[in-house]
């Protein structure tokens, strides 16, 4: 009975858009939705890396919280009751966007992953046929000193996707964050040529999980790349058993 | 250490004070030491020496006498004279009106408003007790409230006494502190953690140093009592490196109570054990935010992460951790010794006690102050502050700093309190006050701190890293007389989306500076907004 | 009833748009019963008309010709569409906008050239300081980005708007397409 219990108490039903959904209590909303075919857009998040909240966009509105959550790190509760598509949310979302392309060099048509990039499709996904914002046009450094990937900081949105694989999965360590705010870029050792670093071991995890073109395989032309992240979830998986 | 020994230091430095029928006390904190009251100070002690009566008179280095505009700052005790803009050369005239009349030109009137006015709790001893000596805080009734709490009262008590004194966080939000320490109390964990938040970042505030440089122990004894509330053996004070003086006199006095067995094991012979180390800050503005403090605590990048979970449950290395401002712990043994009730008589009905600031901009008394909760800005600006300086006009005090906003004259009479201030649009924060006359552009004090959040952003979450690069961008255009109303519109979307979709207090707080001149002084804006539009 | 009269420009862009809605193939042939290119670098007008319902624009805002020319253009058009990448985003053109025009010119025409290394001063029309999409400069009514926007996106946005509606681009085409 007791046993009964505790898995009942598990167990959390919420309203996500009027749905009526479950689930365990160490689900995100974000988890939920998915499961469920609601559609929260996500550029930071992957799963079978750690939680980052950086990219804001996955922000949903929950009764009772005069603030916006994320959902890819806010867990589901009992009785809760979670919007996803306010007017409001679609508007942050929508600028969240534009500013994501103001503050890159975003030129799809000439980009390795045309066609199989996750800034692209969202913003398509999402209507943004344009942006507002004005464009910044920083001037940033390509990295193309390692052997067989590189590094275009032009396309780069800071989701530290890899600097989270590189770190909780291959455990180099390679890859981290150099400089703060609007100066922010990703670093290879500390901020060595990429080709020369003792730490990367080439394994190519980082390019695979790079949502955009920013990370990438040499010799490949124009939309002709796509990531290929299946190895994550099994990798983790394995993991888990194995600690088991 | 007991009970008894700590009376015992207590009498014996009143009886080495008792020797000596005058004393001069010399302001050592920093902006004093930048006009060179150390070497006042040692002119001080040689013209006694060279005069004979260094028998009759004792130089003590003290903390902050707060007006801080007209330093160096000396009194002369007991006799409670106080000289301001004192030179080396000065110290043959005081030391001659040792038991004379005194020196009139020298000479800084304690009736006037500034420090009337004011009512000190957290700088009781500021500017008089010489904060490297532990002696000297001791007879300040120092250690006493940490002694009582281990003797006398269950955590459950002093946790109850902080809830009932009403007290809130000092840094900024205004977080009741009673309940923060009960639920670090009751989270479960291995280990629990004390950290006392000394980051202070905004431009032109100034308390926590003081606080740090004038009585370091009256923030360690408060750690220490926390640490017993909630039941953690380890703190961390957190600080800015930018604070050589604070950190200096931190360990000085860290160093003095761990001699006299007031922080280590068992102290004061109970079961009770606390240290406390320093970190020091390498000057990042958003390590204030207590997640990206404690990262950095950790030797990681210091970052915010979204919270939940708070500190309080998953703090640093994941253990329930405390985090407090300097202000906060500051109050701590003062409600202990003198009551909850007395805590909450002073103030208005939500906010307790009394808040310093520090007052700066274009005031005639620029300095630090101690005021009650529910006093009004006329109050602190005209009074205490006696107003604007060359004629000029009074228009906004920015508070709260680069996440605060502005008050305009019609609010002049509101009370200073965290509730009235959030209503029109601005906060509390940790107690900056700059005051803004008819010649400075609002347009051009939202630039600023908008350039300050801008590149104090960490980088981690869109909104901020890039909504606070674009808002820089639209100012400046908008101060240059570039921008259009389609810009002004822009600007106010992205006040929008960088307030509410922002990961941590940073990028939230950045655009209300922007919000607040926009509310109040649009027509400045107006004024500067390109009339032709582009075709 | 009068023919919708359409204009298409080129500015800074490779055509390929120009392409594209020449790829409509026999479709062209059905529009054409209801629409009279007016003005296009497909048709012989060499001056813009004074009236026009429809302008499709390709290419970026780039250089100061291109500004005169599409505020004429502006002035003289009902309905704007910014077509294609270019023309929406600056796209290929505005990667030389984190560069000054003097690096770029000298870059292109001195240390690129290999006959006669000079920076032209005639004839071509100066840059602006930055390659600047069209909606930067004048408004912009409808945005139809890709690159090149497919003929069916082209035909799909002509449709709607010979049917009175405004087009919504969700999800029918993006940037890079």
């Amino acid at each position: 009975m007791k046993d009964r219990q505790q898995v009942l108490s598990r167990t959390k039903t919420l309203k996500i858009d009027g749905h009526d959904v479950s689930g365990r209590e160490d689900e995100t909303i974000l988890d939920v939705a998915r499961e469920n075919g609601i559609f929260i857009p996500t550029l930071c998040q992957l799963d079978g890396l750690s939680a980052h909240g950086g990219c804001r966009l996955c922000l949903v509105e929950v009764k009772g919280s005069s603030k916006l959550l994320p959902a890819c790190v806010t867990h589901v509760a009992e009785g809760m009751e979670v919007v996803t598509n306010s007017e409001r949310l679609i508007e942050y979302r929508r600028m969240i966007m534009e500013l994501i392309f103001s503050e890159g060099n975003h030129v799809c048509a000439v980009c390795v992953v045309n066609g199989h990039c996750e800034l692209q499709s969202l913003a398509q996904r999402i209507g943004m046929t344009h942006v507002t914002v004005p464009y910044l046009y920083p001037r940033r450094v390509v990295d193309a000193s390692h052997e067989r990937y590189a590094l275009d900081r032009n396309r780069c949105i800071l989701c530290t996707r890899c600097v989270r694989v590189c770190d909780e999965i291959e455990g180099a360590h390679t890859w981290d964050v150099s400089g703060r705010g609007i100066e922010a870029r990703i670093v290879t050792d500390l901020n060595q040529p990429w080709g020369q670093s003792e730490t990367c071991t080439s394994c190519g995890k980082c390019v695979n999980v790079c949502p955009t073109g920013a990370l990438f395989e040499k010799g490949k032309a124009v939309a002709e790349m796509s990531k290929k992240r299946a190895f994550l979830p099994y990798l983790t998986l394995m993991r888990e058993k194995r600690s088991k | 250490m007991i009970g008894d020994e700590l009376i015992k230091i207590a009498q014996a430095e009143q009886a080495e004070k008792a020797q000596y029928p005058h004393h001069i006390h010399v302001c050592t904190g920093t902006p004093c030491l930048a006009s060179r009251s150390d070497m006042v100070k040692q002119a001080l002690e040689q013209e006694l020496e060279q005069s004979g009566k260094a028998r009759l008179c004792r130089v003590k280095g003290v903390g902050c006498k707060g007006l801080c505009a007209a330093g160096p700052l000396v009194s002369v005790e007991p006799d409670g004279i106080l000289y301001q803009g004192v030179t080396p050369d000065d110290a043959s005239v005081i030391v001659a009106s040792l038991d004379s009349t005194p020196v009139k030109r020298l000479q800084c009137s304690l009736e006037m408003p500034f420090f009337k006015r004011q009512v000190k709790i957290v700088l009781e001893n500021s500017g008089a007790i010489d904060p490297e000596s532990i002696e000297d805080y001791i007879a300040a009734d120092g250690y006493q409230a940490l002694f009582h709490v281990l003797t006398m009262m269950t955590p459950a008590e002093v946790i109850s006494q902080i809830t009932k004194s009403g007290l809130r966080g000092r840094g900024g939000a205004g977080y009741p502190t009673g309940l923060k320490w009960s639920t670090v109390a009751k989270s479960h964990g291995e280990r629990k953690f004390v950290i006392c938040n000394a980051d202070e970042g905004d431009p032109g505030a100034f308390m926590d140093r003081s606080v740090l440089e004038s009585d370091p122990h009256r923030v360690i004894e408060g750690m220490a009592i926390a640490a017993y509330a909630i039941g953690a053996s380890q703190g961390y004070l957190y600080v800015r490196a930018e604070y050589p003086l604070a950190v200096d006199r931190l360990k000085t006095a860290i160093r003095q109570a761990k001699k006299l067995g007031l922080l280590g094991e068992n102290i004061c012979g109970t079961p009770f054990s606390f240290n406390v180390d320093i970190r020091l800050g390498a000057g990042a503005f958003v390590c204030g935010e207590e997640t990206a403090l404690i990262a950095s605590i950790e030797g990681k990048i210091g970052q915010p992460r979204p919270r939940p979970p708070y500190p309080a449950e998953h703090g640093l290395w994941g253990f329930p951790t405390l985090v407090n401002n300097v202000e906060t712990f500051a109050n701590v043994a003062p409600i202990i010794r003198k009551g909850a009730e007395w805590f909450s008589s002073i103030g208005n009905e939500k906010s307790k006690g009394t808040k310093v600031f520090s007052l700066a901009g274009r005031v005639v008394n620029n300095g630090l102050i101690e005021v009650p909760m529910g006093i009004t800005l006329r109050e602190i600006v005209f009074e205490i502050g006696a107003g604007i300086p060359d004629g000029r006009q009074f228009k906004a005090v920015q508070t709260g700093g680069p996440s605060g906003g502005c008050v305009p004259a019609q609010y002049l009479d509101m009370p200073v309190d965290y509730e009235s201030l959030l209503e029109i649009g601005t906060y509390m924060g940790s107690g900056g006050m700059i005051v803004v006359d008819d010649t400075s552009s609002m347009v051009d004090v939202a630039r600023y701190f908008m350039e300050f959040s801008m590149t104090e952003s960490c980088g981690k979450c869109v909104p901020c890293r890039v909504g606070t690069a674009q808002m820089y961008n639209l100012l400046d255009s908008i101060a240059a007389g570039t921008a259009t109303l389609e810009d002004l519109a822009l600007l106010e979307r992205l006040c929008d989306v960088v307030k509410h979709a922002s990961l941590c207090g940073l990028g939230q707080g950045a655009p209300n500076p922007v919000i607040s001149t926009l509310r109040y002084f649009r027509d400045e804006y107006l004024a500067r907004i390109r009339q032709q539009e582009v075709v | 009833m009068s023919k919708v009269r359409l204009a298409t420009v080129w500015l800074d862009g490779c055509s390929g748009c120009h392409m594209s809605f020449l790829d409509m193939d026999e479709r062209l042939v059905e529009l054409a019963e209801q629409v009279e290119v007016v003005y296009s670098p497909l048709v012989d007008p060499k001056r813009f008309p004074e009236s026009v319902d429809v302008t499709l624009v390709e290419g970026a805002v780039s250089s100061v010709e291109d500004m005169e020319k599409i505020r004429h253009i502006r002035a003289r058009t009902k309905i704007l569409i910014a077509l294609g990448d270019c023309a929406v985003t600056a796209n290929v053109p505005a990667m030389r906008n984190p560069y000054s025009v003097d690096d770029v010119m000298r870059r292109a025409y001195n240390e690129n050239a290999t006959l006669q290394p000079q920076t032209p001063n005639q004839v071509v029309p100066a840059l602006l300081a930055k390659a600047r999409p069209v909606h930067t400069v004048v408004k912009v009514d409808v945005y139809v980005p890709g690159c090149p926007p497919s003929a069916d996106t082209i035909y799909y946005v002509l449709t709607e708007l010979l049917q009175g509606r405004t087009p919504d681009l969700t999800d029918k085409s993006r940037f890079g397409a």
